[in-house]
């Protein structure tokens, strides 16, 4: 009973970072039709970035905006720079991102080093206590729970409340009809690209609390993260979030039970499963799109 | 009959001294295509300009040229005096044009309320704010029972109502619809297109109205324009058009 609290809540930890970034994939799937495999390495670098800020002295706190707003910074010069080069060419747009993904790893392992460097949590790692017992819930996990909610709250809020996210909304759904309506749609891209990229900056930033970071420390995910969008349906941000508490929870069970060597093999097997089973994903809309 | 096809552009504004919309000599194409070659047509205000042919003459491109989804290759638009060939859609659209496309402008993933809110949003950036989306509501009851619906949810008619709806709280000068009536019960379309006939009398909006619909078109339209094969092949007052055989019977089809 006590493991399978213990399973639950690191799960449900480990599956708030992955609906964190497949969130960040979703957001730009939708309004783009790019499964963005650079994303894990641009968060891989905008953690770095905050690494560079805390080693100078500077508190996590100040680390952390400076990774989130080099996260904004990215996704924008990304989109504008990169792969709106190649707007509508969407087999071209997924093999520039994955050309990117390899020259974010490289760049980091020149400027940062490509050694194994620990990263700071900004709250303790040990878990609480109750009564006698420690569970596996730390001060980190609620980190993780607070900083992911808000940003999720945030994002809620500017697509439903705001004109900025309907035009935003209007534009993945709809870009000729958005055009027509005077949206400028190309702003729009860019600003989801630079969201995308934040909200990726941060899945990064809690993967590495605590932990190691090293130039690849990402790659894996990437692959989870994908599982979970792919979990949810790409086109849904809701799906996303339920697919990625969803694999976190997963992994945290079969890490448990049966051990941690057989992840990947997990993680591949709920791809492969959700693919033949229903390949729309969970919460996938009825409605056509983009006919 | 008297038909401008060899009338000059100088002729035509002549005719129409209250163009809001001025398109000369306008060229498209896609790819080797030559969808439209050379296209002279004018959208007065207050007025109801029909632009008919058959599947293939050109009319929907006509309409996508002049709002920017299509760029042209020779030929100019003029909106209220101002150039604006080749321009950028949104810009056109922010300009005051509303182009209103064919079947499919609901964005059907947003609600009514939000379709109409986009429009809004047009309207309040050129400051033009004269008719809200509470006074769509009053016009198309309909809508206002399912304003927080999903636009997937409605039905032909009440998408074509929504669509117009959406151009009209845009506070448009021109307001360009490709086939308003396709898909649509007869009840609906005479709803629609007499909603249309008040609205010019009202209001100083020039409507290019693309039908494939010629009889319905005209009883509601001051001006025709027949394309055939991306050509002008007459341009005249519509009672006079409804009333030629031969160029009925050619181009018109009924």
């Amino acid at each position: 009973m006590q493991q399978f609290v213990n399973t639950t809540l690191t799960g449900i930890g480990q599956g708030a970072i992955y609906a964190a970034f497949a969130l960040a994939l979703v957001l730009i799937w939708r309004s783009t039709r790019v499964v963005n495999f650079a994303q894990g390495a641009m968060a891989m670098f905008t953690t770095y970035l905050a690494l560079a800020v805390i080693e100078r002295g500077a508190p996590y706190w100040v680390a952390l905006l400076v990774a989130l707003a080099g996260g904004l910074v990215l996704g924008a010069g990304v989109e504008r720079l990169v792969v709106r080069r190649v707007a509508g060419n969407e087999m071209a747009a997924v093999i520039v991102t994955l050309g990117l993904f390899v020259a974010f790893q490289a760049v980091a392992s020149i400027l940062f080093g490509a050694t194994f460097k620990s990263f700071p949590a900004p709250v303790g790692l040990q878990g609480f206590t109750i009564g006698s017992t420690t569970v596996a819930f730390t001060p980190f996990t609620v980190f993780i729970l607070v900083s992911v909610g808000v940003v999720l709250a945030g994002l809620v809020a500017l697509f439903r409340f705001t004109n900025v996210g309907l035009r935003m909304r209007a534009t993945a759904f709809s870009p000729e009809v958005s055009r027509l309506l005077g949206v400028p749609v190309g702003r729009m891209l860019t600003l989801g690209w630079a969201l995308a990229a934040l909200v990726g900056s941060l899945a990064g930033l809690l993967i590495a609390g605590g932990s190691l970071v090293y130039p690849a420390y990402m790659d894996t995910v990437i692959v989870y993260g994908f599982v979970a969008a792919v979990l949810g349906g790409l086109d849904s941000p809701g799906g996303a979030v339920v697919g990625g508490l969803a694999i976190g929870l997963g992994l945290s069970y079969v890490t448990g039970y049966l051990g941690s060597e057989l992840v990947p093999l997990a993680a591949l097997a709920a791809l492969v499963a959700v693919l033949l089973v229903r390949p729309q994903g969970l919460f996938a809309r009825a409605a056509a799109r983009r006919v | 009959m008297s038909t401008s096809a060899d009338t000059g552009a100088e002729g035509l504004t002549a005719t129409f001294p209250k163009a809001a919309l001025a398109v000369r000599g306008l060229t498209a194409g896609y790819g080797p295509v030559r969808a439209l070659d050379g296209v002279d047509v004018t959208a007065e205000r207050g007025h109801i300009t029909a632009v008919l042919g058959a599947n293939g003459a050109g009319k929907t491109t006509l309409l996508r040229t002049i709002s920017g989804l299509v760029r042209p290759t020779a030929g100019s638009v003029h909106v209220d005096g101002t150039d604006l060939t080749a321009a950028a859609a949104e810009k056109i659209a922010r300009a005051g044009v509303a182009h209103v496309p064919e079947g499919r402008g609901v964005i059907t993933e947003l609600t009514v309320e939000e379709n109409l809110r986009l429009g809004a949003l047009l309207g309040s950036a050129r400051k033009r704010t004269e008719r809200t989306a509470e006074d769509v509501y009053t016009m198309f009851p309909a809508l206002a029972e399912r304003r927080r619906r999903d636009a997937h949810t409605l039905s032909g008619g009440e998408r074509q109502m929504l669509v117009i709806g959406r151009a009209l709280v845009s506070g448009p000068d021109v307001l360009l619809l490709d086939e308003p009536s396709l898909g649509l019960a007869p009840r609906i379309v005479s709803q629609i297109f007499g909603m249309l006939r008040d609205l010019v009398r009202e209001t100083e909006l020039a409507i290019l109205l693309v039908e494939q619909n010629a009889r319905s078109a005209l009883s509601i339209a001051d001006v025709g324009v027949v394309l055939g094969l991306g050509r002008v092949v007459a341009t005249a007052p519509a009672a006079e058009l409804a009333a030629d055989d031969a160029l009925r019977h050619a181009y018109l089809g009924f």
